[in-house]
């Protein structure tokens, strides 16, 4: 680390903007903008049908609505979404090379890194949580708890993933391809498989934060998780916090000749 | 040459940089030997052959995710003395779709982000090359090393049941069918997979972006068709198979081959088959001219 004085609180103004505007250039926001567009259109959907045929309208207010949001919601968008916005936020840079001119400023890197995860965060909020919201009252026709718990639940999940995506894009070039692995094979297929697996799981978290605050209807709508809810809330906050310490502390020590 | 006598300035109809070198006089092999080149070099490229070992793990290693449960089942089929295979060809295929998906997803933008990134598609542009050819090469390329990936362990499973002494002329209609399943589906895919790419040149974006397109098609596909079922229309659950690449493909396969369908209803009758042909075909050509109008605006 350098010795001199640091310049500037935990957040860095010139950084956010720099990162927002990286993540949010040209291209970018449009496959930023097709996933949500793909869950409120298919929960649109789900809707009308269930306008036209009352055993729909029946199952929209029992377990379809959480599964449609569960599924969908949690276990794709939210994955894809902050591997986005998590390696996007600082992989290009460190990729390109141009990270050495951010780090050659008396700025310190944790609070590089703090502040372009928290932009990350936002981009993930703006992208996933809210449609998740809106797409939750579109499905259940009101602000009600389940509304409530799967925006609970996606930001919870938001945070942990972008974190650790971004502690991934720091490690590894390869940050995307291990992030998707991790999100496809070891949640989806092995978490289904071992048992183990599923309590080392973001998503299952994310699961347990949804079922703690849909409380006793959680077992009617159909929503469980692996884990109870402290370990959950515990394990959200340590790989949240740890990832991002890690990656600052990384960024200290990154070698960049490695071009 | 007499160019070395011509002083400097003078109209001259040579290349700027003829300075009196002999010229070459023999014959040219012309842009379709650099199409077959480049096609080889992409399908090659797809299984990591010429490239660091790195990039050799992913490709083969689920090329070998895919045929050993294949190479397994056969063995099985044989040791047992089954008196038929315990998995369908056609099912196969669509059983290992996520690793399919994958495959796409980490070679699509190995073909196509990487001409773009490092700006080296204007070079192939200097040559003879058209960029229909150049489009031509690389769906080519990346079509066969799909085509590859699902038929080779359809072929070990074909093996193992004739090994299995299992009658002929009942497995090779079935693996025909699978076999031209597999060919429509790389097709389908490597369309999407390299169109997507070629728009996302950046480095690991375009893997994120290949991988949501197919995975969200599908997700789509399995609820929509979920509520369908529920809403108890037949003719409007056949008709969400069109929704996701995979199972657009095996609405064709069922409607005109008369495959065994994987997803829960088939196409509507022949109405429904003809609907899914001409979806395959549209899909198909519309990957193929927004690949080429891709490379026909600036190359960045």
């Amino acid at each position: 680390m350098t010795g001199g004085p640091l310049t500037g609180g935990p957040l860095n103004a010139t950084v956010a903007s720099l990162t927002s505007r990286s993540l949010l250039g040209r291209r970018r926001t449009f496959v930023l903008l097709l996933l949500p567009l793909a869950l409120l259109a298919l929960c649109t959907l789900a809707r009308i049908l269930g306008g036209l045929d009352s055993d729909i309208a029946a199952e929209l207010d029992g377990p379809l609505s959480p599964d449609l949001l569960g599924a969908f919601g949690i276990a794709i968008l939210m994955p894809l979404l902050s591997l986005i916005a998590g390696t996007g936020a600082i992989g290009p840079e460190i990729d390109e090379g141009s990270i050495v001119y951010l780090l050659a400023k008396p700025l310190n890197r944790h609070s590089i890194v703090v502040t372009k995860l928290l932009v990350a965060f936002g981009v993930v909020v703006a992208f996933g949580v809210v449609p998740i919201a809106v797409a939750g009252v579109v499905l259940t026709g009101e602000l009600g708890s389940v509304t409530v718990a799967f925006t609970l639940g996606a930001l919870a999940a938001g945070a942990a993933y972008a974190s650790l995506f971004l502690l991934l894009a720091v490690i590894t070039r390869n940050a995307v391809v291990v992030g998707l692995v991790y999100a496809l094979v070891w949640e989806s297929l092995i978490g289904g498989l071992v048992p183990g697996a599923q309590a080392l799981s973001v998503q299952q978290w994310a699961s347990a934060v949804v079922a703690e605050v849909l409380g006793d209807s959680a077992a009617r709508l159909g929503v469980d998780s692996a884990v109870g809810f402290g370990t959950a809330m515990v394990l959200l906050v340590l790989v949240t916090v740890a990832a991002t310490f890690y990656a600052g502390r990384r960024l200290q020590t990154l070698r960049i000749s490695e071009a | 040459m007499s160019d070395r006598a011509t002083p400097a300035g003078a109209p001259s109809s040579g290349a700027i940089h003829d300075i009196g070198y002999r010229h070459y006089d023999g014959p040219r092999l012309g842009a379709a030997y650099i199409r077959r080149s480049l096609f080889l070099d992409t399908l090659r490229g797809t299984y990591g052959l010429g490239r660091s070992a790195r990039s050799k793990i992913v490709p083969l290693g689920l090329l070998a995710l895919l045929a050993l449960p294949a190479l397994a089942v056969g063995i099985v089929t044989g040791y047992f003395g089954f008196g038929a295979l315990p998995i369908g060809y056609t099912e196969y295929i669509f059983g290992f779709q996520v690793a399919v998906t994958i495959f796409v997803a980490a070679q699509s933008p190995a073909v196509m982000s990487r001409d773009l990134r490092f700006r080296v598609a204007a070079l192939y542009f200097s040559r003879p090359l058209s960029r229909q050819q150049y489009v031509q090469a690389k769906y080519a390329g990346m079509a066969a090393a799909l085509f590859l990936l699902m038929g080779l362990p359809i072929t070990l499973l074909l093996a193992g049941a004739l090994l299995a002494e299992l009658p002929v002329d009942e497995q090779l209609p079935d693996y025909l069918r699978a076999m031209a399943g597999a060919a429509l589906a790389a097709l389908v895919l490597a369309g999407i997979g390299l169109f997507v790419a070629a728009m996302t040149p950046r480095r690991g974006l375009g893997v994120a972006a290949v991988v949501g397109v197919l995975l969200v098609l599908s997700g789509l596909q399995v609820t929509v068709m979920a509520m369908a079922y529920e809403f108890g229309n037949d003719t409007f659950t056949g008709y969400t198979g069109l929704i996701s690449p995979y199972t657009l493909v095996d609405g064709v396969m069922s409607g005109v081959l008369g495959a065994d369908s994987s997803i829960v209803e088939e196409p509507p009758g022949a109405v429904g088959a003809a609907v899914f042909v001409v979806a395959v075909v549209a899909l198909v050509a519309a990957c193929y001219a927004g690949l080429v109008a891709r490379y026909r605006k600036a190359l960045s």
